[in-house]
């Protein structure tokens, strides 16, 4: 069981996370590279100085892409473990198998509570953006993915009224507490380069989740017919 | 009654083994997307931001 979820989530998030990578490259690398521009002062906000939202790509960066690529493999894999965990879990009381298009809706639900969830009190920053502490924000990310989890978990599949209401209480509270926040906001990029790469990064985010749901669901199922016969 | 303490070990099993896939995925998150090493973090700087992990 646990080999079946590591090899399927292996290939679907190695997969998944090229993919992922790929349209950061394209969507969402760009804006962030403009944004550093900001960031580093050559650009300056309100400066006489001005550019498209869209910085041009012609300088690409080999080592820097293809870090970011890895990267992107490798925390989409750790994605793909924790979806597959729960498609397996969900399997032990279904003896349906999953299918690939079912996945896709298992993987926009997933980006809902692993990645849109913690966006809506603490969104995707372009670089040089003022924050609160790494630690108390990484403590408050975890705790909210935790939260949501459990919480779509408890509606999606307890069809109890009373779980509906336990589960939205949970998706909700992290946002009632309150995310982390800077005592004083510094940002130097303009206001549209931040909302362009947090819309940008979101949007790609949803595309790669439900790419993830599928290729996990088809590798759970391959690896499931592989092991059983 | 055999086949209950079976099938309950069984299963029993079968949740660790799904809990510990699913905290290798917790792990590998943590490592490539949240760790503040020096190395990680700058390797990893932009998908870290456009995936919208707190980075920095």
């Amino acid at each position: 069981m646990f080999f079946r979820i590591l090899v399927s989530g292996l290939f679907a998030g190695s997969l998944g996370g090229l993919m992922a990578g790929l349209l950061q490259w394209y969507f969402v690398q760009p804006v962030l590279l403009h944004s550093e521009l900001y960031e580093t002062g050559i650009l300056k906000h309100f400066g006489e100085f001005t550019n498209g939202p869209q910085q041009s790509l012609d300088t690409l960066q080999p080592i820097r892409d293809g870090l970011s690529l890895l990267f992107s493999m490798i925390i989409y894999i750790g994605y793909a473990f924790l979806l597959i965990s729960a498609m397996t879990l969900r399997l032990q009381t279904s003896s349906d198998r999953i299918t690939f298009h079912q996945g896709i809706v298992w993987g926009i639900i997933g980006y809902i509570a692993v990645h849109l969830a913690p966006a809506i009190s603490l969104p995707p920053e372009v670089p040089g953006v003022a924050a609160a502490e790494v630690q108390s924000r990484q403590i408050w990310w975890f705790t909210t993915v935790f939260l949501s989890v459990i919480g779509i978990w408890l509606i999606a599949f307890k069809p109890k009224i009373k779980y509906f209401f336990i589960g939205s209480a949970l998706i909700i509270a992290p946002h009632i507490f309150g995310a982390p926040e800077p005592d004083v906001f510094t940002g130097p990029a303009p206001t549209e380069i931040g909302a362009l790469f947090a819309s940008r990064a979101l949007g790609i985010g949803l595309v790669s989740w439900a790419i993830l749901g599928g290729l996990s669901a088809f590798f759970l199922h391959k690896e499931t017919v592989r092991t059983a016969s | 009654m055999v086949a209950f303490v079976q099938s309950f070990s069984q299963s029993r099993s079968q949740i660790l083994s799904i809990t510990f896939a699913a905290l290798l995925g917790l792990l590998v998150i943590y490592v490539a997307g949240h760790s503040q090493s020096h190395i990680l973090h700058d390797a990893a700087h932009d998908v870290r931001h456009a995936t919208g992990f707190p980075c920095h």
